[in-house]
């Protein structure tokens, strides 16, 4: 059935063949782009300095050109406040709480599948359509079911995974059955200039990649101790522990190398004393986490065990566990430890390629020891 | 012009093709001083309004300025068009001057008075003093005649942007006493690109396009014939036809403010008060819908088939508060609820019709999908 939909138009390749697949399926289409950084040379501020990284005016225009191409009307709406006010400002909190936020996750409950939904359906729109790889389909009940993509490398399904039954009924991702290759192909084939485009990765906000540049400007410097997880002996100094994340190994300071000459890893964030604890690999390893604010896509009972795939990071790998709702969480055991579990992330839960939920991660344990 | 586009000549070279070409360069310059009321050696091309305001502020800043190291002041409104604000601030920060904004009423129309103290104490100080004829957003028609008269008995040089006015309005009255003259032949219906400065004297001119010394030295590039053949033929069409249209347009515009405050009891129309007003260009009416966003009314009223504008678009085409709605005093909300409905000779009382049944709709869902507080950026 033919929809008015709002094509949400990064500038990028796979939203452009995402619109114009929209388009070839009958759709009313209209080509939204949104300005979400208030950075010089991005598209809400008169600023013409060229900048990097997403939502500039040249993005803004290769976004413009395609619409052009696809004859489909473009407007840029400028979403920046409400992009400072739920994605940035939570970005900040959450490191400052010592977590490690997904703002791809925020940005997509939020302002994609909120903000921008929500003003299109006042509008008189149906969907909102994105070039994420990812699969909708209603199920017999008439719910919606979100599904990796065919193209694994490029499935997008986990920074999906937390919207609603409501949001994913009014989701449009025309890309989840293609493959990155074949889409590119297609957008040469259209016409649509893009089509070399590189594909954008890192957080679009901090395009130099310095996180923790960007977070001691947003929350200044705090130094603190760096502390061995088994002697308790203070080895090294940070500047803030908000800055770093569990599992990682780069960028401690550290001039003396472990006990056992390996390399030491950042194990626990303790953002309240601000103390960064390292230790060998093996401490990172976890057997259990327990995770908050559950968003079921499927039915599922309280206290019931349910045997799936968990995924806790973006492109990270499937594990294999036994998944206990809870009241107000979720307890997932799982069968083999696993590495750089970070409190603040988003954990996913499949059943094969078919989202069950997800829940955002709280505190991990190791050996029945809480560590974070 | 559609016959200059298939001949080809440089009007500034010596062979018959260029004679030619020069000849059609020449009777357009003295057409287009005819219709304005000033000499053809007035008339400078360019590439349009843009041009011209550039040129202007610039040419006379720095000709001044060498003239007279005190003169520094670059005296402009604060509802200028971005083509005289920005070349403004660049001088400012620049070339050393000292920009100043003069303030507007909650009409958008230039306080004299504080003008004429502006200009009493400070006359030997100012490079240039830029006011525009009319300006674009909200069709207020500046005292553009009481300014020129001052500056020419204050010996200040005075340029006026008259883009927007030229169309509906004779300059004939008071343009010999401006320095400057800003014209564009698309807004009189003729070709994109080109334009005129219309100058007293062009050797006070530092040009901003060196070359072959073209435009009496002002403007050096090779001259567009054909366009400036549009230019001239089109405003002559417009000189002969401005006040029936400007009569027939001006009933059109009141329609629609009638027509929309029917539709839309708690619309408000910026800019001078007084429909039916002298006051106020024939062919604009900027109406503020109140709890509503612009970029959403005129995305709605687009799908109509309605053409409108937001006060104002950055160069990625974000939707902005025009910075005139903000001088002339509008709170955040009116200022982005702002749409300019502009008005030409090809309108009918079928596009207020169209304009006056789409608007209920467009409001409610418009107003619907304003969830934003509103915020002070």
């Amino acid at each position: 059935m033919p929809m008015k939909v709002l094509a949400a138009m990064s500038g990028g390749v796979d939203s452009a063949v995402a619109a114009a697949r929209a388009v070839d399926a009958g759709h009313e289409v209209v080509g939204v782009h949104l300005a979400l950084s208030r950075e010089a040379g991005t598209a809400s501020t008169d600023n013409p300095a060229r900048g990097r990284g997403c939502c500039t005016i040249a993005d803004a225009a290769d976004a413009r050109r395609a619409a052009d191409v696809l004859g489909i009307p473009f407007y840029v709406w400028d979403m920046s406040v409400e992009f400072a006010a739920t994605v940035l400002d939570d970005f900040v909190s959450e490191y400052a709480a010592g977590r490690t936020p997904n703002p791809c996750v925020r940005c997509n409950e939020e302002i994609k599948f909120s903000a921008v939904l929500e003003r299109g359906i006042a509008l008189g729109f149906d969907a909102v359509c994105t070039g994420h790889y990812a699969r909708l389909a209603t199920n017999q009940e008439g719910d919606h079911e979100l599904r990796r993509a065919v193209d694994m490398t490029k499935d997008q399904s986990y920074v999906l995974a937390s919207l609603t039954e409501h949001q994913r009924a009014h989701a449009i991702f025309p890309l989840g059955d293609t493959d990155k290759s074949a889409v590119r192909e297609e957008a040469a084939r259209r016409g649509l200039l893009v089509a070399d485009k590189p594909d954008s990765h890192d957080i679009c906000f901090i395009p130099d990649g310095d996180t923790a540049g960007f977070l001691r400007s947003a929350i200044g410097e705090a130094s603190g101790d760096v502390v061995d997880a088994q002697t308790g002996n203070v080895l090294g100094e940070h500047d803030g522990a908000f800055a770093y994340t569990v599992g990682q190994r780069r960028g401690l300071g550290l001039t003396v190398p472990g006990d056992d000459g390996k390399p030491r890893y950042v194990v626990g964030v303790d953002a309240a004393s601000n103390v960064v604890t390292v230790g060998p690999p093996t401490l990172l390893n976890v057997d259990c986490i327990l995770a908050a604010r559950p968003n079921w896509s499927q039915q599922v009972e309280v206290n019931s065990s349910i045997e799936c795939g968990v995924q806790i990071r973006a492109h990270g790998e499937v594990a294999a566990a036994v998944v206990r709702p809870q009241n107000d969480g979720v307890t997932i055991d799982l069968h083999e430890p696993i590495r750089g579990v970070a409190p603040g992330q988003l954990v996913v839960f499949y059943d094969g390629d078919l989202v069950l939920g997800a829940a955002t991660i709280d505190r991990t344990t190791r050996k029945s020891q809480t560590t974070a | 012009m559609a016959d200059e586009l298939a001949l080809t000549g440089n009007p500034s070279s010596l062979h018959a093709a260029g004679r030619r070409a020069r000849r059609i360069v020449e009777e357009s310059r003295e057409s287009i001083a005819a219709d304005l009321g000033c000499r053809p050696s007035d008339v400078i091309f360019t590439a349009g309004g843009t041009e011209s305001n550039n040129l202007s502020l610039k040419g006379i800043y720095w000709n001044q300025r060498a003239r007279d190291a005190r003169r520094t002041h670059v005296v402009v409104s604060s509802i200028e068009h971005p083509s005289v604000l920005d070349p403004a601030a660049w001088l400012g920060r620049h070339e050393s001057a000292e920009v100043v904004t003069l303030p507007v009423d909650s009409e958008g129309r230039v306080d004299l008075a504080a003008l004429t103290e502006y200009i009493h104490r400070f006359a030997s100080d100012i490079a240039v003093l830029s006011v525009m004829w009319a300006n674009n957003e909200l069709g207020t028609v500046q005292p553009v005649k009481e300014i020129a008269q001052l500056c020419a008995e204050s010996g200040v040089r005075f340029h006026c942007d008259a883009v927007q006015a030229v169309p509906w309005m004779d300059p004939g009255v008071w343009m010999t006493q401006a320095t400057a003259l800003s014209v564009s032949a698309h807004k009189l219906g003729g070709p994109v690109g080109v334009g005129a400065l219309i100058f007293d004297d062009a050797k006070k001119l530092e040009p901003l396009l060196h070359g072959g010394g073209q435009e009496l030295g002002a403007r050096s590039g090779t001259v567009n014939t054909a366009a400036i053949a549009g230019f001239a033929a089109a405003l002559r069409e417009s000189v002969v036809t401005r006040a029936e249209s400007a009569l027939q347009i001006s009933g059109l515009r009141d329609d629609l403010i009638r027509g929309v405050a029917q539709q839309v009891p708690d619309v408000i129309l910026n800019g001078d008060s007084s429909v039916a007003s002298e006051g106020r260009l024939p062919g604009i009416a900027n109406l503020s819908f109140p709890g509503c966003e612009s970029d959403a009314l005129l995305m709605l009223l687009d799908a109509n088939g309605i053409a409108c504008s937001a006060g104002s678009a950055c160069t990625a085409g974000v939707a902005r508060s025009s910075h005139v709605l903000t001088a002339i005093g509008l709170d955040d909300d009116l200022a982005r609820g702002a749409l300019r409905f502009s008005l030409g000779w090809n309108s009918t009382s079928s596009d207020v019709a169209a304009l006056t049944a789409a608007l209920p709709d467009a409001v409610t869902r418009a107003r619907r999908a304003n969830t934003r507080q509103p915020v002070g950026t």
